[in-house]
């Protein structure tokens, strides 16, 4: 299928109303989520799974992305009102984006950042479209020992998710690594890591962990505290919101830069929208003719950091849909998402799911051009969800993830797990040891056991598989190579300033 | 050794840990005759995480300042944590609704020390809330 086709069929997929529903109510929720600080993208598609289980496939995933691309719109709204970032890629936002709210701009920065996500969005969608099927074409050629490498690539890039302490990113995807491996060996009758506990004998669920680690675990963080933040006052009219024409000359090359270097970073597993947003800041402001204005309220300031982490959702879907490789924590749930539901991402996945992939590019389509709607009028509504009370929303995220829970298992014993869990992702927040590696871990586990243990029995034993075939090698090297940027000085500075 | 120093107590956890992963491992087969065995995977990365950790205790012990924790803000936090396991077994004895509600209201009162009768009217209306939106409305079984 051409792209051409592809998408024409996509967009049959997408335009039936039942799709429509479900990508206005993702982009919907993904906005409102956006725009809550502390309750991220992968803490609510990991309390939603379960309740997909009752949808079909195509729509589940569209709603699903829906929230994914939708938190990037609003994680803007609360960097340019409380100072406060409603996901760690709106970090850079606060720059200049508050100093612009001071300065009683408010609507133009919001106005700005809702239209850069739209082009942005828009470019990164594109770019998904005209990357992933012939990326998908290489990688079938692909038999265990590249997938083996592939896996191990992946996890690799846990050094690029990592916070402050490589080990502790290390240490947190190998417990990861351990709690995919609970339960009975796949390949024989031993049962591994079970306590003697009969319910651990078919492993912990994804969705456990996820909503344990995620939405427990940040909802306890939340708890520390019952300081709730003023957020700064947003103008009423759709005049008010839309920026000048000289805002918009000013964010040309914002955009353009955003747009690509969004998508690029978004492509690479495990350089997340944080980086993406960070880099194309720094990028903006290195070309900038006015740099000395970054920080104090330069429309580009907002503009490009925006632009980059929305366009970095299309580029962060080609390795997931295509090679089976989540580069983020919410790619992770997204990928569990597709294997919950029965499908295989990689390779084979697009010639496979033609109706999916093609249908969920199309709702990207219509996703942000419903975002670019519901954010640039609706954004005082968006707004009024910061004034929600923490003992309202709090213990409402509690209920919810309790019975998406048993809504999976009926097992109140997985209930008590995901209580364990949230009280695991509590600790390593407060120590400071990183989520998204253990989730990554936890994803590629299985099948990274299962592709080593499968070229093992191809080769006989000889480990020299792995070595000898080009793909491998070549995988093999690169992870080693990225596991060693935390040994070069300015690549480990880069890291450590785009993380602040 | 520092009590608060949290690096080295997290450290000495995860040796535990991989000790155990690495103890389990040994008694599963390493190769069979079709290839690698159940213990294979598990004893390579429980090797590779008891080194880490182990390296991650030498760190704290050399060169890691004591890290200072938080005890109020972590007090809260285990608070509810533990409000929660009290509330699944409330959901075994009493059911969800019951359960969910009295979570709830600890939240609310105790956590926010917001009036009992507000307090009230919000575990009410959210326990209400999720018996009329998940069974009654979406047929999805509560606990």
């Amino acid at each position: 299928m051409d792209i051409l086709t592809g998408l024409m069929h996509g967009f049959a997929v997408a335009l039936q109303p039942a799709n429509l529903l479900w990508c206005f109510v993702g982009v919907l929720l993904g906005t409102v989520v956006g725009v809550m600080p502390g309750l991220g993208p992968p803490a609510t598609i990991a309390m939603l799974l379960p309740l997909t289980f009752l949808m079909n496939p195509a729509g589940a995933m569209i709603m699903l992305a829906g929230i994914y691309y939708g938190a990037k719109y609003g994680g803007s709204t609360t960097s340019i009102l409380l100072n406060v970032p409603g996901e760690s890629a709106s970090v850079v936002t606060c720059l200049d984006g508050y100093a612009m709210a001071r300065k009683g701009r408010a609507g133009a920065a919001l106005g700005i950042a809702a239209i850069a996500s739209f082009v942005a969005g828009t470019v990164g969608v594109v770019g998904l479209m005209l990357v992933a099927p012939p990326l998908a074409k290489v990688a079938l050629a692909f038999s265990a020992p590249e997938y083996f490498s592939l896996m191990a690539l992946g996890l690799a890039m846990v050094v690029l998710l990592a916070g402050r302490s490589m080990l502790k990113a290390l240490l947190a995807m190998l417990v990861g690594l351990w709690i995919s491996g609970i339960g009975t060996d796949p390949f024989s009758t031993t049962s591994r890591f079970t306590f003697g506990r009969l319910e651990l004998l078919s492993g912990i669920d994804f969705v456990v962990v996820a909503i344990g680690v995620f939405a427990l675990g940040e909802v306890l963080a939340c708890m520390e505290t019952r300081a709730e933040g003023q957020a700064l006052p947003v103008p009423r009219g759709l005049r008010n919101l839309l920026p000048t024409v000289q805002d918009l000359k000013d964010c040309r090359f914002a955009f353009v830069n955003g747009s690509v270097l969004g998508f690029l970073i978004g492509v690479l597993p495990g350089a997340g929208s944080t980086i993406a947003s960070f880099i194309s800041y720094g990028v903006e402001k290195a070309v900038s003719r006015r740099p000395e204005e970054f920080g104090k309220g330069a429309v580009e300031g907002v503009a490009a950091p925006e632009g980059a982490n929305n366009s970095e959702t299309g580029g962060a879907l080609v390795p997931l849909l295509t090679l089976g490789i989540p580069g983020s924590g919410t790619t992770a749930v997204l990928l569990a998402a597709l294997v919950l539901w029965g499908f295989k991402p990689g390779p084979l996945f697009i010639s496979e799911n033609p109706g999916l992939f093609w249908g969920l590019v199309a709702s990207m389509y219509i996703g942000n051009v419903m975002l670019l709607v519901l954010n640039l009028p609706l954004v005082p509504l968006f707004a009024q969800v910061l004034r929600t009370p923490g003992y309202v929303l709090y213990p409402l995220i509690l209920g919810i993830s309790i019975v998406g829970v048993y809504s999976v298992s009926g097992s109140l014993f997985d209930v008590s797990l995901v209580v364990a869990f949230g009280l695991l992702g509590y600790v390593m927040r407060k120590l400071d040891y990183p989520a998204a590696p253990l989730i990554l871990g936890l994803v590629l586990g299985g099948g990274m056991e299962r592709a080593l243990r499968q070229s093992l029995m191809m080769s006989q034993g000889d480990l020299a598989i792995l070595v000898t075939r080009p793909i491998c090698a070549a995988l093999l090297a690169a992870a080693v190579l990225i596991l060693f940027v935390p040994l070069f000085n300015k690549l480990n500075a880069w890291r450590l300033q785009a993380l602040e | 050794m520092k009590a608060r120093n949290a690096d080295l107590w997290s450290g000495l956890a995860l040796v535990a840990l991989a000790a155990y992963v690495v103890v389990q491992a040994s008694g599963w087969d390493y190769s069979g005759p079709d290839g690698p065995g159940a213990g294979f995977f598990p004893l390579w990365y429980g090797i590779v995480m008891l080194v880490l950790a182990a390296a991650l205790v030498a760190s704290s012990l050399l060169h890691g300042e004591p890290k200072r924790v938080d005890w109020r803000g972590a007090g809260r936090a285990l608070a509810v944590s533990a409000a929660l396991a009290v509330s699944v077994l409330l959901f075994k004895l009493a059911g969800f609704v019951v359960g969910f509600a009295a979570l709830a209201f600890f939240i609310v009162s105790v956590m926010y020390r917001r009036p009992w009768p507000l307090a009230a009217a919000v575990a009410i209306g959210l326990a209400g809330g999720f018996y009329l939106v998940f069974p009654l409305l979406l047929g999805v079984n509560l606990p």
